[in-house]
């Protein structure tokens, strides 16, 4: 069986350095602030990250594939119960550039397959979420980034 | 936030820039239609999107462009083939400025519309 896969690529500028975008991605307490749910891990190669609501469950979970401070972070992307399975992983790379006065942040979020419950996901929240952190960066105010999304899906732990 | 100060005047007048890009930008139906295009199948070559499209490739291209200068479009190459991907962001910033705020405030005033007519009955 042949799994169709495929990919988005969302970029944003921000008016603040790739250091800070890339605190505002990988630190615990910032990303709580603009997506109401904490990316969690050392970022080391090889280490496993947790997207984790404010509950404590994490929503989202993979592993730390390439972290190159401030350039570059590429991680696997999946719902916890499928994290065993390397199969049903999906990849996210966060590309920092600086541009001007700005960073250019470029998510690729590469290997979804067709037609799944992670595409409609991701595609309503990663524009939210980038909209928010460009928010919450520039002007210290997040967006109120999951207003009117549909119901998450139950988290399990 | 309108009463929020933004942190430098040039950070507002980047944005304001950025989203006079994007209302450019928009502002053309056969770039609304490139956008519909990838919309519906994202990551296509300049080739695949001239199939739907009724001029030359070279003007096909130059829409291309403005749509990627005000960052609707991303391209990401896959051998010798260029593709083109919908870029979301600035229209969920646009989202956010000019119609968002309008449906919390007329929320708003339906909560208000009720608490009034509510308490006219008692």
């Amino acid at each position: 069986m042949t799994r169709v896969v495929t990919k988005f690529i969302y970029v944003t500028y921000i008016a603040a350095s790739r250091e800070k975008v890339w605190e505002a991605i990988t630190d615990a307490d910032v990303s709580r602030r603009y997506w109401a749910q904490s990316n969690v891990s050392t970022w080391r190669p090889g280490a496993l990250w947790e997207h984790v609501r404010p509950d404590g469950a994490a929503v989202i979970a993979g592993q730390v594939i390439e972290s190159d401070r401030p350039n570059r972070l590429v991680l696997t992307w999946a719902f916890p119960t499928d994290v065993p399975d390397e199969a049903q992983a999906s990849i996210v790379a966060f590309d920092l550039e600086t541009v001007g006065t700005m960073t250019r942040l470029t998510v690729t979020h590469d290997e979804l397959e067709e037609g799944s419950d992670m595409i409609r996901r991701i595609s309503q929240g990663w524009p939210r979420v980038l909209s928010s952190l460009k928010s919450f960066l520039e002007t210290g105010t997040p967006l109120d980034t999951w207003a009117d999304s549909e119901p998450r899906r139950p988290a399990s732990k | 936030m309108l009463t929020k100060k933004p942190r430098t005047r040039a950070t507002e007048a980047d944005r304001e820039t950025a989203m006079d890009l994007v209302f450019r930008a928009l502002a053309d139906r056969t770039r609304r239609k490139l956008l519909d295009l990838l919309y519906a199948e994202n990551g296509q070559s300049l080739g695949e999107l001239c199939q739907y499209l009724d001029m030359a490739r070279q003007s096909a291209t130059q829409h291309l462009e403005v749509l990627e200068a005000a960052n609707l479009v991303s391209t990401a190459r896959r051998g010798r083939h260029k593709l083109h991907f919908i870029n979301p962001v600035p229209l969920h910033d646009f989202y956010e400025r000019w119609v968002r705020k309008f449906e919390v405030n007329r929320l708003t005033f339906l909560g208000d519309l009720k608490t009034v007519a509510e308490g006219k009955k008692t």
